[in-house]
């Protein structure tokens, strides 16, 4: 699976408001939701859910990444959105260091496998340090969207 | 399943199949990387495509390992067939805790 298969390109925030990780979570959720990618009324109860889920077990990975996510059933296809927070965000991840680059996805309950083929792509790239370090090194939406795709035609990066 | 003998450097390694629904996805990965880190044997686990370290999230997360997929899981060290067996039944056996696909669709109903 590609990026540009499930990444909404209009929910990519160079660098998020909010201060915490339920902060963050709502604010790219709302990305979404504005990009209109959530179905209607659903914002706040796909925000709740996703941190509902991330108080069961925290997805930072470590090494200043997060992968907040959660299945929701009004979903029809899996969505992502992608953020930066250059000051560091406590995610209470696994190596207890902050968490610079975000990414959420929203998958549909019924489809467990193309969700399974999202977090492949994703943690493939994320598990390399080059791709790390562009994308926090990434100051606008635009940077993002172009290292997403070039990751799509690069699988080393 | 297969165990090498020497003692120092006991190998084993066995494949399993993936049967819950959901497949291996992240809390089952996490499951997964909890037991074999409880084991002084290194431990690989391996699709046609990618071989990965048992012992690590991200990694794991990599494989993609969707309902029905078999992987192989080796381990190398002292303690490697006992690694081996209690991953095994992780995955096989008590299936992460998961609902299988017949389960699945039967709570939905």
């Amino acid at each position: 699976m590609r990026f540009a298969d499930f990444v909404c390109f209009e929910a990519i925030i160079p660098e998020l408001q909010a201060k915490d990780r339920d902060g963050v979570i709502a604010e790219l959720v709302s990305a979404l939701d504005k990009a209109g990618r959530l179905g209607r009324g659903n914002c706040e109860k796909v925000t709740r859910a996703v941190i509902k889920r991330e108080n069961e077990a925290s997805t930072g990975m470590g090494k200043g990444i997060a992968v907040p996510h959660v299945k929701y059933k009004a979903m029809k296809d899996v969505v992502a959105a992608v953020g930066q927070n250059s000051k560091g965000v406590d995610f209470a991840a696994l190596d207890k260091q902050p968490v610079y680059s975000v990414i959420l996805l929203i998958s549909p309950v019924d489809d467990p496998d193309k969700h399974l083929q999202a977090m492949e792509k994703i943690f493939k790239h994320l598990q390399q340090e080059k791709f790390r370090r562009f994308l926090r090194q990434s100051q606008t939406a635009a940077q993002i969207e172009d290292l997403l795709k070039e990751a799509d035609v690069n699988p080393s990066l | 399943m297969q165990t090498g003998e020497t003692t120092q450097k006991a190998v084993c390694e066995i494949e399993v199949e993936i049967r819950n629904a959901d497949g291996l996805h992240m809390r089952p990965a996490m499951q997964f990387v909890d037991i074999a880190s409880q084991y002084q044997a290194s431990i690989s686990v391996s699709n046609t495509q990618t071989s990965v370290d048992g012992k690590s999230i991200m990694q794991m997360s990599m494989l993609a390992a969707t309902y029905g997929t078999r992987l192989k899981i080796k381990a190398e060290g002292v303690d490697a067939r006992a690694a081996v067996e209690a991953l095994q039944e992780l995955v096989e056996v008590k299936k992460f805790g998961e609902p299988t696909p017949e389960e699945k669709s039967r709570q939905v109903q």
